[in-house]
């Protein structure tokens, strides 16, 4: 079995305007120390996904385990990254990332918990930037910040929502070679599924690509390899025969599926039009 | 420049007016004391500010000494119970629920109506007083307060959750700072209103105060320190909402 195992997932919210399928029979295998990420379109379900694997959200079927466990909650070894940082605005930097080590090792002492989140501050290249609040710091280095605060817990599994989705691109390729050290320098295999939209970024982080099929519900589709020797870096990959390969089958999978919809949208403006509701309770039954 | 002598020059002219309305409504009408009458029978009380001539017949710094006491007593009280009760009903939709009717009900009434509740209560002026301000003063430092923590944003519970922070530490490290702006608000207006009932409490049960004074001296029939008793109200009242205001914004830049 493998360390990360998704099964037959379902989501759906409800609201006064009828229930939305966002999630179908998401499976999902990831082996100890591997590094997914999850392509796909905005509003696709992705986010909603991450939650629930994440243990933030609960699914309405289907099932999680972790090394071997049942998903409930939060997991004690999870470590958590945010699209928008989601930094404690009148906290400094260094006790920012404190507080996490707090909360993980609450049996250190204060100043090894400060010794420690200075340390992967440090490995970010933050160590000059440590008394400062967010509000002082550009937003690279906030998501580093917010990466170090991840990383300094020690995680066994590490879940990322678009981390690099606000950065700018120049930004963007240095953040994420702050991500690739810290992956490598880890004391245990890090576990790490991401959810991005930029296929580049995908393949030159990932291990394995998964595509987000659009659609309400939304679905996985068959997870792509990427072979490529690491370290790999932006420039290589752009001339890279398998880069290539990997970035057009992702695309043209994304694209399919996009195409998919599209058509069914039309039929459903056909002459029996099928409302939301009608939806559920066929799907309930 | 020019935007600074207005600065200046434009509340000096609004004030002139004003003063050039209470001279016009003096010549008016005879019992009210004018401008001048009023500074000439005043002075005594703004040029020896701490003097204490008898019980009731004191300078108004000590006047003023013996009223912002009792604000500041009642003030502490109604904001010791309000903010946490504030953090109560933020947390709880189940205790909003509960006592949102309630505090609808009790908020429009009056501290003239708490007061005597007060005496039958403390049997005593002191307590009375400290009951009505503290009663009055405390809804808006609820009001602010729960919607301080009902305005946190789902990103910092996300933090909380995802760090797997105790109460105790989500309550210290995340709700409290996040409120705190709301909450300062709310002390701002709760002062605010403490200060408007000090002078109610005050002159009903007659205790030393400026508003103790102000009835005291209408009793006297010496009109012209009504005068001096509402100017030296309105005067207390702004610094005290100026120095909230002044806190509130140290709080926001932050």
């Amino acid at each position: 079995m493998a360390f990360l195992e998704v099964s037959g997932l379902s989501k759906s919210f409800s609201s006064a305007k009828g229930v939305r399928h966002v999630l179908r029979d998401v499976s999902l295998s990831v082996a100890q120390g591997e590094f997914v990420s999850i392509v796909g379109a905005m509003g696709s379900g992705k986010s909603t996904l991450l939650s629930i694997l994440a243990g933030l959200t609960t699914a309405d079927a289907g099932r999680v385990t972790v090394d071997g466990q049942d998903v409930r909650g939060v997991r004690r070894d999870a470590a958590y990254v945010f699209q928008n940082y989601s930094l404690l605005p009148w906290f400094t930097a260094l006790e920012n990332v404190r507080l996490a080590v707090e909360a993980a090792c609450p049996n250190l002492s204060r100043d090894e918990q400060k010794a420690r989140a200075r340390q992967t501050l440090e490995q970010v290249g933050l160590g000059s930037a440590v008394n400062r609040r967010p509000g002082q710091l550009s937003g690279g280095m906030r998501q580093r910040v917010a990466i170090a605060r991840a990383f300094a817990t020690n995680p066994g599994v590490l879940f990322m929502d678009e981390p690099f989705g606000a950065l700018d691109a120049l930004t963007r390729e240095t953040v994420q070679q702050d991500l690739v050290k810290l992956c490598s320098s880890a004391e245990r295999p890090v576990t790490t599924v991401m959810i991005t939209n930029s296929v580049e970024e995908a393949i030159l982080l990932s291990d394995q690509i998964v595509p987000m099929l659009p659609g309400s519900p939304a679905t996985l589709g068959a997870p792509i390899p990427v072979l490529l020797t690491r370290p790999r870096s932006a420039a290589q990959l752009a001339h890279d025969e398998e880069a290539t390969e990997v970035r057009s089958h992702v695309i043209a999978t994304l694209t399919a599926a996009l195409g998919g919809r599209t058509r069914r949208g039309q039929a459903k403006a056909g002459p029996e039009p099928v409302t939301p509701v009608a939806l559920a309770t066929e799907e309930s039954r | 420049m020019l935007k600074r002598v207005t600065h200046l020059m434009l509340p000096t002219v609004g004030l002139g007016l004003a003063v050039l309305f209470w001279w016009a409504a003096s010549v008016r009408v005879p019992d009210l004391p004018s401008p001048v009458r009023t500074w000439q029978e005043s002075r005594i009380y703004i040029t020896q500010p701490f003097d204490k001539r008898g019980e009731t017949d004191q300078g108004i710094a000590r006047l003023a000494y013996y009223s912002l006491l009792r604000v500041a007593r009642g003030f502490l009280l109604g904001i010791a119970i309000g903010t946490p009760v504030g953090f109560l009903l933020g947390v709880s939709p189940l205790m909003t629920r509960m006592f949102d009717p309630l505090m609808q009900v009790m908020r429009p009434i009056s501290p003239l109506a708490w007061l005597p509740l007060g005496l039958v209560l403390f049997q005593k002026s002191e307590p009375a007083a400290l009951f009505a301000i503290a009663i009055c003063c405390m809804w808006p430092t609820i009001v602010n307060t729960m919607m301080g923590v009902r305005a946190i944003p789902q990103d910092y519970w996300n933090v909380a959750k995802v760090l797997r922070l105790s109460r105790t530490t989500t309550f210290l490290k995340i709700i409290v700072p996040a409120t705190l702006p709301y909450m300062f608000t709310g002390y701002r207006l709760s002062l605010g209103i403490a200060w408007l009932v000090i002078v109610a409490s005050e002159m009903l049960t007659g205790t030393p105060g400026v508003g103790g004074f102000l009835w005291q001296e209408y009793n006297s029939l010496i009109y012209a320190h009504i005068l001096l008793a509402i100017i030296t109200i309105g005067v207390i009242g702004f610094v005290l909402d100026r120095l909230m205001g002044m806190a509130e914004a140290t709080l926001r830049a932050a």
